[in-house]
């Protein structure tokens, strides 16, 4: 049967006429609608947006070792939030944390695209090879962060090798001056992602078509640098204000390596982690975590939105 | 327009002695960038098969002179770690998880991509709203709901909240609309409705995309962290990660014991990876090229 024999034959069930009447019948269009979105919206409804509007009806009351809101206390938890050192020490530590590892996952992945996209041999291999890290959870590169490369005392690999060269060894993740425990911090979530940015890439490089470079190179462009900066880059750039949007909101809720290499200590706590001790920590107290939680939610969203203003949001630059 | 994963020959491709150069110094880099990637998992394997004394002695040793797979079973008989039914929650949830976050995008997926209803898209901006939610910092308010649902510590609470995953959704929606509608036509036409023309044509022909998605889904939630740990706070819920985790923040830390931890948590998904790969790359590739 060709696909023209099949448009013309006639159908009762084309569900293309839009007739009302038709949506009643068992089997139509509404039932059908509800059986398969149904679920899904229902649990979504339940579990995202129903949290939300506890969440910030408790963020007004005092909810201290308990969810129920009782004790009005209006916007005191928001001003306590916002009056807390550790609150704002929290964003310095992320504002910091993003202008390390944003840059540095951006180029470096992006360069690693380029360099296995080029390769004519053993591509598959690199790009397993590089790409193999995302099997790892972050719990388990901390542990080998802490335990075996970064560990303070002198058999920590990274202490081995500053010893061959004489130095002496460095206690990485309690060193606040000068900061060592960038160095690990910020390596392991490197590692963790590069790879999988680095797809990203490959498949925005990919989808440039070939015969821009032909044009370009007809009109005299040498490959290499010159090709990259008015060829590659830009036909990149919808990718690329993806990746650093991906970074900067991954940046952003980093939560596990910081617990697991530094828990609470107050020189390297990002804001989810300031969440979870305020809510789920000793003092238990939600209704100040919950207005954390909102207040953050807020500032990721402004980020977000000035983000796409700087850099618009790829589409209609990329189509020239 | 190209858009396989297979890899094409850069244009303008030359030859001679400065094509040579760049060449060698190409692959020089990323021999030794895959070097780097891969020491972690030397250091695994490494710290898996050492005493204590080896690893923490001056001297560097390569690789344990005596392998000490007795670590596996003194990992598995301490009592601080409850290894072996941490795996199975572990297991549990990432086998529940991926199978029901599957269904439910996938059909949420169809239903939005393909049956017209006059207001549809008010769902489907209600999915893309929550999208613009940042995750992760909802777990407190979450936690607040689970809790006075009396499911912490429990298989559902770690579970269920994680299942209506409004990007796979998307991603499927994404998907169906390119899906050739001759094959649904054909099946309509054979009599079949939206369910039946679902489950043996649409399905049966994204099988890789599925499991693709799949794949994704079983990685996200074998490695996930913060959840977990807000939910799991009896021993008996810990994820291998969660019961990983206290193990490391402990009074005494047995680094090959943690070593051989870490060595069997990543067994699993290196191997899931190794074998499937490919329709990992293709669908991270694919979620990030389309919409």
């Amino acid at each position: 049967m060709t696909a023209q024999q099949v448009a013309e034959a006639p159908s009762p069930l084309a569900g293309r006429d839009v007739r009302p009447a038709r949506a009643k019948r068992v089997g139509g269009r509404l039932p059908s609608f509800w059986l398969f979105v149904g679920p899904f919206l229902v649990g979504m409804l339940f579990f995202v947006f129903v949290p939300l509007g506890w969440g910030f009806l408790l963020s007004f009351f005092k909810a201290v070792g308990t969810v129920t809101p009782k004790d009005f206390v209006g916007f005191q938890n928001y001003a306590a939030v916002l009056n807390d050192s550790a609150f704002t020490s929290s964003l310095v530590t992320f504002s910091l944390f993003a202008l390390f590892i944003v840059p540095l996952t951006f180029f470096l992945s992006l360069g690693l695209a380029i360099l296995v996209n080029q390769l004519s041999v053993a591509r598959a291999f690199f790009r397993s090879v590089f790409f193999l890290p995302t099997a790892c959870s972050y719990v388990v590169a901390s542990l080998v962060w802490k335990l075996s490369l970064f560990n303070g005392v002198r058999f920590g690999l990274a202490n081995t090798i500053l010893g061959a060269f004489g130095h002496a060894p460095i206690a990485w993740l309690s060193t606040v001056s000068p900061p060592w425990y960038w160095v690990p911090l910020v390596t392991v979530r490197l590692w963790l992602q590069l790879g999988f940015y680095m797809i990203l890439f490959i498949a925005g490089l990919l989808n440039i078509p070939d015969d821009l470079y032909e044009a370009s190179y007809v009109d005299g462009a040498r490959p290499g640098w010159q090709t990259f900066r008015f060829i590659t880059f830009p036909q990149l750039r919808p990718m690329s204000i993806a990746v650093l949007l991906l970074l900067l909101i991954g940046a952003y809720q980093a939560f596990d390596e910081f617990y697991n290499l530094i828990g609470n200590a107050d020189f390297a706590r990002p804001p989810l982690v300031y969440l979870y001790y305020t809510a789920l920590g000793a003092s238990q107290d939600y209704g100040k975590g919950s207005a954390g939680a909102f207040i953050l939610a807020l500032i990721i969203v402004i980020v977000t939105l000035l983000q796409a203003k700087v850099f618009g949001f790829g589409k209609s630059a990329a189509d020239r | 327009m190209a858009s396989t994963m297979g890899m094409r020959r850069p244009l303008g491709y030359q030859h001679g002695p400065g094509a040579v150069v760049g060449s060698v110094i190409r692959w020089v880099v990323l021999v030794v960038c895959a070097a780097l990637f891969l020491v972690p998992f030397y250091l695994i394997v490494r710290g898996a098969l050492s005493t204590e004394l080896g690893i923490s002695s001056p001297a560097w040793h390569f690789f344990p002179s005596s392998l000490q797979w007795s670590n596996f079973s003194v990992l598995f008989h301490d009592p601080s770690v409850p290894m072996a039914h941490s795996l199975v929650v572990s297991l549990e949830i990432g086998v529940l998880q991926t199978v029901g976050q599957l269904l439910l995008a996938a059909m949420a997926g169809y239903g939005l991509a393909r049956i017209p209803i006059k207001h549809s898209n008010i769902v489907f901006y209600l999915i893309l709203g929550s999208l613009m939610i940042p995750g992760a910092v909802t777990f407190v308010p979450s936690f607040v709901l689970v809790s006075s649902l009396g499911w912490v510590s429990t298989l559902q609470g770690l579970i269920v909240p994680g299942l209506f995953n409004s990007f796979s959704a998307f991603i499927f929606r994404q998907h169906f609309l390119s899906f050739p509608r001759e094959l649904e036509d054909a099946g309509r036409v054979d009599g079949l409705r939206y369910w039946g023309i679902f489950w043996r044509i649409v399905i049966p022909n994204s099988l890789s995309f599925v499991a693709a998605i799949g794949v994704i889904d079983f990685i996200a939630s074998w490695n996930s962290f913060l959840w977990p740990l807000v939910i799991g706070q009896g021993a008996s819920s810990w994820t291998v990660q969660v019961a990983m985790s206290n193990f490391l923040t402990a009074q005494d830390i047995n680094i090959p014991e943690l070593s051989m931890a870490a060595a069997i948590a990543i067994v699993p998904i290196v191997a899931v990876f190794v074998f499937l790969q490919r329709y990992l790359v293709q669908g991270v590739a694919q979620s990030g090229i389309k919409g």
